[in-house]
């Protein structure tokens, strides 16, 4: 077993598969989000069922545990793949050979990585551990999220420069996921010719959607309303 | 009818030995015909150097016919240089242009040392294959060829894998230097057929675990060996492999 997951296919199938559960997560997040365009009570209801419903609360602490590993063994693959070139070419010329997105995926997940944590601060600290004030929605008392997040997105200039942060961040992730979809399952031996045109396709829907989902809310604060 | 010729700079790595510094040095070579192989217009700088009584450039090369996988070179940024399908003897200096500068690199490859100049080592290939690369066959007299059906689709498949040369094109364009797609085309060429399915648990196992220690990179699935595979061998290979090496584990 331990021969396994230190070959180095036994790593990429843990890439593989804490990606496609944060794929899932990312899908679930997207959903909770959106209520935000239905205005203050709509969000603020969908916050509190989230906060109290008891598998999102299991299922948080496996999510960081998904995102922790995620992120080590990408780090470990690639040292290694870097060590295993001592010498680098003078000159490199991979512009038709493969996309930009999959030659950067480290850099790409750590930018997502530093956008994340921008992003936690932001929002799932103060809501988790923060002092929120609390609002009446349906007779009963919850905290006001939704102001929290129109709060940061609606706040003169640094409202602005948080809203283009966020939407860099949600490109750098669309295109981490444009390699990342079709990548996970050729990593689970889940591809073949045909299979891989098509689950390219499917993963740049997915991408896209989670791109332009995410960041229709900063757009939505800052010109809508 | 007037021949056309190109004048071109070359930068090309200079290495005395496996243990030695290397540099690049600067080469200029005029009226080099359009019609002549990258390998003959090398020929034709080694010949000048000799007539100068300087060291000639050590290059791999071999059945010049693109089929034996001896000629390497990483030429202005890729392997085999600026043409698909192709291995370098098949490369024609009409994919230059007059007065153009031509980087030449070896394959940069922890796993394939350098021997000399432009030649490295390519042994570890040859460990890969020997930990599992093969069919055993008891002795015995020789079956008939068609004595076991074989699906057309598969026979096909394997073929395709069967074209591999063992170049290291895949491992030098790629950027982790990963060997999945030699250990792949290795493993599929025999997986899919009847006579190499029986060690094909063992094969795959085998196979990994010498890529691994031999100090390849992990793949992370960019495609690029793909791209430059003078056979054009596919990543749906290393799907296969991929799948394979999984199942190999799981019975295990």
């Amino acid at each position: 077993m331990s021969n396994f997951i230190n070959s180095s296919i036994g790593k990429k199938l843990i890439m593989s598969i804490s990606g496609l559960f944060l794929i899932m997560f990312l899908l679930v997040h997207l959903t909770a989000n959106l209520f935000l365009l239905g205005g203050s009570d709509a969000f603020n209801l969908s916050a509190h069922f989230m906060d109290t419903n008891p598998l999102i609360q299991i299922m948080q602490p496996v999510l960081a545990l998904g995102f922790f590993i995620h992120i080590l063994y990408g780090i470990i693959i690639e040292l290694q793949n870097r060590a295993s070139r001592p010498v680098n070419y003078a000159k490199v010329n991979q512009k038709d050979a493969s996309t930009w997105a999959s030659r950067n995926m480290i850099w790409l997940g750590l930018f997502v990585f530093a956008f994340l944590v921008t992003h936690i601060i932001n929002f799932f600290w103060v809501l988790k551990f923060g002092e929120l004030e609390t609002v009446f929605v349906d007779g009963e008392q919850m905290e006001n999220s939704y102001a929290l997040v129109s709060g940061l997105f609606m706040n003169g200039t640094t409202g602005i420069i948080y809203s283009v942060a966020y939407i860099i961040g949600f490109i750098a992730l669309g295109l981490h996921l444009h390699h990342a979809f079709w990548s996970a399952f050729q990593t689970i031996g889940w591809s073949n010719i045909k299979w891989r045109k098509r689950l390219t396709i499917i993963g740049d829907i997915y991408a896209i959607i989670i791109a332009v989902g995410f960041s229709i809310i900063p757009i939505y604060f800052l010109f809508i309303n | 009818m007037a021949h056309k010729t190109i004048n071109i700079k070359l930068k090309v790595w200079r290495q005395k030995d496996a243990k030695s510094k290397g540099a690049f040095e600067t080469y200029e070579l005029k009226n080099i015909s359009v019609d002549s192989s990258f390998l003959e217009m090398l020929d034709v700088l080694n010949e000048k150097l000799v007539s100068e009584n300087k060291e000639p450039i050590a290059y791999d090369h071999d059945c010049r016919e693109g089929i034996c996988g001896m000629c390497s070179l990483f030429i202005n940024g890729r392997a085999h240089g600026p043409d698909d399908l192709i291995t370098t003897c098949q490369l024609h200096m009409r994919k230059f242009s007059d007065g153009e500068t031509i980087v030449i690199e070896p394959w940069r490859v922890g796993s394939f040392p350098v021997i000399k100049d432009l030649m490295v080592d390519r042994t570890a290939y040859e460990k890969i294959m020997q930990a599992g690369g093969f069919v055993s066959v008891s002795t015995g007299g020789v079956p008939d060829a068609n004595a076991i059906p074989i699906p057309k689709e598969d026979a096909d498949e394997a073929m395709d894998a069967a074209a591999c040369i063992g170049c290291g094109a895949c491992v030098a364009t790629c950027k982790n230097s990963s060997a999945m797609l030699f250990v792949a085309a290795k493993v599929s060429q025999l997986a899919l057929l009847p006579q190499g399915k029986v060690e094909a648990s063992r094969r795959a196992k085998n196979m990994i675990a010498k890529m691994d220690e031999l100090g390849f990179g992990n793949c992370s699935n960019t495609g690029a060996c793909e791209m430059e595979c003078p056979k054009g061998i596919s990543l749906a290979h290393i799907a296969r492999l991929n799948r394979e090496f999984l199942t190999a584990n799981i019975k295990s």
